[in-house]
Formats: structure tokens, sequence, C-alpha cells
């Protein structure tokens, strides 16, 4: 539980600190006069979708976390643990994934230049290569079984297929998001209309790229 | 009011965040049923969560018939009286209580209280309602299907809820975990938008320090809920692949015989109560923050120490995630460890008793107003403290070693998370039901329900400590002559079964009030109880779609301004500037988010 712990230590004591900065030199008992009121501003860009996506990725990452956690502790039980095999594939899929994370960033960069074209062929092009990881990760999967790997057949294969199958879920909620800005850029959007759309996209590609670097590195460490 | 020195509107703009785009439906079917108005969604977890509620509480009367009066009953066999136990437990926590404060009053206070006019993402709450509502279908299927639900134990703890002998382990465990899966990712969308929304959609004015109590402790509830339901998750999903792919998570060398090989139990037992245990706070966190406007309200005195009660939630949502293990003292786990968490567990007492002091020094010298509401959060602080206090005899691992698994610990919790926080929603139900239907709720009524369910639990779960103390273990169908347990054992027995079923009873004179006075109640007006806070300033009770007329509320207060010296009434709504000598003396407060 020791990821788990530190992990939620870290975001605990972010928030809380923030929470109590927010507090300590306040007296709320004293009314406000209206020029104070009125001369508070909300920060622009702080906006619901990218709070959202924040609190989000913090849920996601409390889920990966306690995930490695019982496949470190299952580990650390030794005695029947036998690895699992890393294909070759997995480097290739992983650096599909990269590729999909570096199209959505252009993809971004296109929508806040306005560049309507640019932005319809990399926002694709990101979707695609997504598909293009999941689909190898199937092939991965298929391989391990065919291979005797079956997930019932040693702890080490149920945590591999359990921890590589949610990442796949998240990546396949995301591609559902991604479908609703190529829907209306290919109904005649203009690149500013999905300009946020794209951004939480392409923030949720880059956390998704590290959680799989993350697991992919425990899963070699193994 | 007399001592607004300054016109509202022409001072402040008040949309300090874009103004929302609502969908505004005209259909009847539009409005009411896939409404993304968070009041009706908030309507719709309230009657959802009290159908399921009641269940589970037929389910307990069903377990009292037996131990009362053993051997009467043919309908109830051993297999079923367990699969009552883990249904009664897993309703009532996650489905009833979770529900109804996170999901109910959660959506309709947020964004009354907040002055926003809905949450952010309405679309995404309506699909929250309904996703919890098929969690909830997908749960009482379990009682339709072959082998009836599951009979583990609410905890679920493997290898025993997936081994033969346990009732339910072919289909009722399995709707178990899909239900309860179902049910995380409908909170989960819920959630956001709890969260979301108190960060970002509070209107102009309304610093976090100016917010109401309810919504810290719905809010920091939910935040616990968001980071904890991940575990009861992956825990859920490991027991499927157990159950359905033959894997081995939790199925130890022991179960060798359906083909189970090196699993491990405790790893369960630590994934489940790292949810588990901030479930109670995820109950509990709101019911402080409800109490605390319900005292502060019917007392007519602001609340005591209010930031202290801000960082006593803080403190306690940051340690419930570190005293889980006190849930496993008689797992074997290392004496040290057991220790570790005992010490966590007894720090938790200190901001816990911190809001008990400060609601207790809110009521010292205030001007009380014994309304039903106010009865229900004075009986909340006398149940809480009993049931706190048998938590510090369980929270210390000697203690905790001999009573683990006794009718002791039945009695702890019921007081301390199952009485207490549903005295809270009573209460709450009591304080709000004027501004949700426009109608008062019938006093008598109410006074005869307050006095019949507070009496009432005391008679049902003071006996059980006794019990436990005598070492009668929980979850026992029967006990037949056990040499340790004395005939009075079975006099209590008795004694809590008729309480019970007198409790239950007065439940149906709550439920006949709420159905009664939505028609025939007194006309509540907009602010029956002469509160401050921003729902009660709503244009129209009960507020119409978007909460405010075409202006949003602004924010110059705190919520707690009742009996302020010089003031004409006893009580300044939040939204009220202040007068221009009152905000020379007090400095520029406002500034902060």
């Amino acid at each position: 539980m020791t990821v788990t712990l530190v992990f939620l230590a870290v975001l605990m004591a972010a928030f809380a600190g923030w929470l109590i900065s927010q507090s300590v030199n306040v007296k709320p008992w004293v009314a406000a006069s209206p020029e104070a009121v009125r001369a508070h501003h909300w920060p622009a860009g702080l906006t619901a979708p990218r709070i959202a996506l924040v609190v989000f990725l913090a849920v996601v990452t409390s889920l990966f976390a306690l995930g490695v956690s019982a496949y470190l502790s299952r580990m650390e039980y030794g005695v029947d643990w036998e690895p699992v095999p890393e294909p070759g594939l997995l480097w290739l899929n992983t650096g599909v994934l990269v590729l999909a994370s570096v199209a959505l960033q252009t993809a971004w960069k296109a929508a806040r230049q306005g560049n309507g074209v640019r932005l319809m062929r990399w926002l694709a092009a990101g979707g695609l290569l997504t598909v293009a990881f999941i689909a190898g990760q199937l092939i991965v999967w298929r391989g391990l079984a065919d291979a005797g790997y079956y997930v019932a057949s040693n702890p080490a294969n149920a945590f591999f297929y359990l921890l590589t199958g949610l990442h796949a879920l998240h990546l396949l909620g995301g591609l559902i998001a991604w479908t609703r800005p190529l829907v209306r850029l290919s109904r005649g959007g203009a690149p500013g209309e999905v300009l946020g759309a794209v951004e939480l996209c392409a923030v949720y590609w880059h956390y998704l790229l590290a959680i799989w670097a993350a697991l992919f590195a425990i899963l070699l460490y193994s | 009011m007399a001592n607004s020195g300054y016109d509202a509107v022409s001072h402040a703009p008040p949309a300090e965040v874009g103004e929302m785009e609502l969908v505004h439906p005209k259909t009847f079917v539009g409005k009411y049923i896939w409404s993304q108005d968070a009041k009706v969604i908030a309507v719709q977890y309230g009657i959802t969560a009290t159908a399921i509620g009641l269940v589970a509480l037929v389910l307990s009367l069903l377990m009292r018939l037996q131990l009362g009066f053993p051997n009467t009953f043919s309908i109830i066999d051993p297999a079923s009286y367990l699969q009552y136990v883990s249904m009664h437990g897993m309703i009532m926590v996650v489905y009833l209580l979770t529900a109804l404060l996170l999901g109910a009053f959660g959506n309709y206070l947020i964004p009354l209280m907040c002055g926003a006019r809905d949450m952010v993402f309405p679309y995404v709450n309506m699909l929250s309602y309904w996703v919890y509502l098929l969690a909830v279908l997908v749960l009482a299927s379990g009682f339709f299907v072959p082998g009836g639900p599951t009979g583990a134990g609410w905890t679920l703890y493997p290898p025993q809820a997936v081994s033969p002998g346990t009732p339910g382990i072919n289909w009722g465990i399995i709707t178990m975990l899909v239900s309860l899966v179902i049910f995380i990712i409908g909170f989960t969308m819920g959630g956001l938008n709890y969260v979301v929304t108190v960060l970002q959609a509070r209107t102009r004015g309304m610093t976090l320090m100016r917010l109401p109590l309810t919504v810290w402790g719905i809010f920091m509830a939910t935040v616990l809920a968001l980071l904890a339901f991940p575990a009861l998750l992956v825990a859920c999903l490991m027991m499927l692949m157990d159950r359905l792919l033959g894997t081995s998570f939790f199925m130890p060398a022991m179960a060798a015989a359906q083909g189970h090989d090196g699993g491990s139990p405790l790893l369960f037992q630590h994934l489940f109560w790292f949810f588990g245990h901030p479930e109670v706070y995820i109950v509990a966190l709101p019911a402080f923050g409800i109490v605390s406007d319900l005292v502060a309200t019917h007392a007519r005195r602001h609340i005591f120490g209010y930031r202290m009660m801000v960082w006593a939630i803080i403190a306690i949502g940051g340690l419930s995630f570190v005293v889980w293990a006190h849930h496993m003292y008689v797992s074997g786990m290392n004496p040290s460890f057991g220790f570790l968490f005992a010490t966590t567990t007894l720090i938790i007492a200190v901001p816990t008793a911190l809001k008990v002091y400060n609601w207790v020094l809110t009521l010292w010298r205030g001007n009380i107003r014994l309304n039903v509401p106010m009865l229900f959060a004075i009986g909340f602080l006398f149940t809480f403290v009993n049931g706190g206090l048998s938590g510090l005899f369980l929270g210390n691992v000697t203690v905790d070693v001999p009573l683990s698994d006794t009718y002791f610990v039945v009695g702890h919790f019921h007081m301390v998370m199952a009485v207490a926080p549903i005295l809270v929603i009573f209460g709450a139900i009591y304080h709000w039901y004027p501004k949700i239907t426009g109608r008062m709720l019938d006093n008598r009524l109410g006074h005869f329900h307050f006095w019949v369910t507070f009496i009432g639990t005391y008679a049902i779960y003071y006996p059980m400590h006794y019990l436990g103390l005598e070492g009668v273990p929980r979850r026992y169908y029967a006990y037949g002559d056990t040499a340790f347990i004395s005939d009075s054992v079975q006099a209590a027995n008795v004694g809590i079964t008729i309480a019970a079923f007198v409790v239950a009873a007065a439940q149906a004179a709550f439920i006949f009030n709420l159905a009664w006075s939505y028609f025939h109640g007194r006309e509540a007006g907009p602010n029956p109880w002469e509160a401050t806070t921003l729902e009660w300033q709503t244009p129209h009770t009960p507020p119409r779609h978007g909460n405010w007329g075409d202006e949003l509320p602004v924010v110059y207060r705190w919520p707690y301004d009742y009996g302020v010296p010089g003031a004409e009434a006893d009580f300044i709504p939040q939204n009220v500037p202040p007068a221009p000598a009152e905000s020379s003396a007090g400095g520029t407060g406002g500034g902060r988010t």
C-alpha cells in the first residue's frame, strides 16, 4: 500500500495546504464591502472542464496507484510468482502511444493557431494511433494466451491482464470524448469551437501515456 | 433591508464566471424524468435511495424476528438470515446513506448554497442518477436470481464470499459486485460535478470561507469518495475475475478444490477497508456540515469557531485515509502495525471532539428554538458522542481483540454511523422540506417521529453493547445452548426486537407526513426558519430551474450572521451588503477565493 499512501499523502498535503492557505488569514465573520467584492476576479483560465479533468485524473491516479500497490504487495509474497515475459511488441505499442500523444499535442497547437486542416489531420491521426495501440495490446494478450500465459495460470498473469486492460479501457473512454471534436470539425466547425475539447484530449492522452510508462516500467522490473 | 447601505446590483456585476446555458424542456417527461435540473435529480436520488432503504429496513426487521423469537418463523432459514445481514449492510451504507447525503443533499444544496444556477455539467449529473438507478436495480435483481443474494456479510470477505457453503455464490455475489462497479462509475460522474461546482461555480463574493459548513462537509466527503471508491472498484474487479475467470487474486491454497491457488485474502481486506474507513467519513462529514447549519440556524447564533470547523473537516478527511487497518486487528497483523493504527485512530478523535465542543458552544446561551430540525440535531449530538466514545474502546488493539465480531461492534457502528447520520438526515428533511415543496411538515407528527425514533434507537442499540460484553457473536443465526451466553441475552433480544418494530412503525408516520404535507401542509413562505444562507433567498419557493431570477445573488457576508449587535432583525442574509459603518470597521476580507 506504500505507493497509494505516498500518492495520497502528497495529494492531501497539497490540497489541504491550499485550502488552509485560503483560510488562515481570513476573518469570515467580517462582511465585505461591495468594493472588495467587486475587486475580485476569478482567473479566466480556471474553467470548469479544466478543473474537472484535473479532478478526474486524480481519481484515475488513485485507481492505478491502488492497482500497482496490490501488484507490488502480491509480488512480495513471492513463492509461486512467475513473471510474464514482455513481448517485444509492447515496445512497439509504447512507441505508437507516444506518437498518438505527439499527434494530439500537434492538433492542440493547430487549434490554437486556427489551422483547421492541420487540426483535423493531427486529431484524426492521434485517434487512429490510439486505436492501433489498443489493437497492438489485443495482439499481445492473444500472443500471451497462445503461449500458455492464461489469465488464471499465475497471479502475475492476472495482474498483467488487469492493469493493462484497465489502461486500455481508459483510452477507449478517451476515444469516446475524442469523437466529439472530430464530429464537430467534420460538420464544418471552426478550430476555435473545439479548442477546449482538443486541449482536454491532449492532456488526458499525455497523462495516460505517463501512466502507461509507469505500468510498463513496473512490469519490466518484475 | 434597513441596513443595506449600497445598491447591490450597481456595485458588483453578479456573474463572476460566465453564465450557464441551461436546458429548459417543455414536456413533463423532460422536466421531471429526464431532468437536468439538480433539484429534480436530488429528489430522484432521494426517492430511489429511500425506496431501497426501506427494503433494507424490512431485512433488518426479519433479522430481528429471528433473533428475538428463534425457531418461530419457518421462512427464515440460516442461509436467508445471512443474506438479510449482507444486503441490509451494503444497502444501508452505500445505496442509502452515501446516495442520500451526497446524491440527494449534495445535488439540492450545493448549487443553491453556492449561488449557482445548476451543477456545472448538468448532463453528466443526470447520467449519474440513471447509472445509480441501474446499480440499484442490478443490486435488487440479486433477490430474484437462482440462489438469492450473497450472504457473505457486507464486507464480502474472500475466500468465503465465493466459496461453497456461503449463500449466493452462483449469482448473488456477481450481481452485488457488478452493482458496486456501476455505482462507483455513477458516483464518479456525480462527484466530479459536486467538486467542480464548489470550486468553480460559486457566485460573486462567495469565497471558500463564506461557504456554509453544509457545503464544506459535502465537498470534503465527495473528495474522499472520489479517492476511496477506486479501492472498492479494484477489489470488486479482482473478485469478479476470481469468480468468473478463475484467477486467484484473493483465493489462497485452501481453495485449491475450486482450482484456486496462491491468492491473498488479506489483500482484499486492505483494499476493502482502504475504501471502507473513508466511507465512514463520507457519511459523517456531510452530516457534520448539515448539523452545524441546523444548530446555528435554530439557536440563532453564529457557529462557534467557523475556521476550526473547516480545518477539522479537512483534518478528518486527511486522517481518514490512514486508519483503515483498525478494522483488521484480528487479521494476524504485526502488533506494531496495529499500534500505529491505534494511534492514528485516537488522533482522529481530536478534530472530531473539537467539532462536538463547537456545536455545544454554539448552543451555549443561544436563543434556542426547539423546532423539529433542532430536536434531531441535538439528538444527533447525544448519539454521535455515545457512538464515538465506544469507538475509542474499539480503536485500541487490546480492547478490540476480545470485542471483535461481537454485538459491541454492532452497537458501536450503528450508533455512530447509522443512527447519528439518519437523525441528521431526518433533521435536514424537516429543515429543507419547506424549500423543496413550499409547505411545512406537520409539527405534531414530527415531534412524535423524533421522540419515538430517538428513544427507540437507544432501546435497540444500548443493550447490544451489553450483549457484546457478554461475548455474543454477531451474524449468528441462532445461539442454541451455548454455555457462556446467559439467559438474559434472550430477554434482551426480545426487547430489542420489540423496540425495532416500534421504531420502524414510527417511520410510517414520517412517510405519511411527507406525503400528506405535500398537499395539505401549511404554506411555508420563502424563509420559514429565518435563515441566512442563499437557498432561503431565492425569488421563488420552490426555486425554479436556474434557481435565481435574472441576476445571480451577490454575497457579502458569512452564513452565520445571527444576532448581530445593532442589526434590526436577528439574522442578516448572506446577500445583504454591509452598512457603511460595518464595512469600514471590518477591513477587506472579501478579496480571497
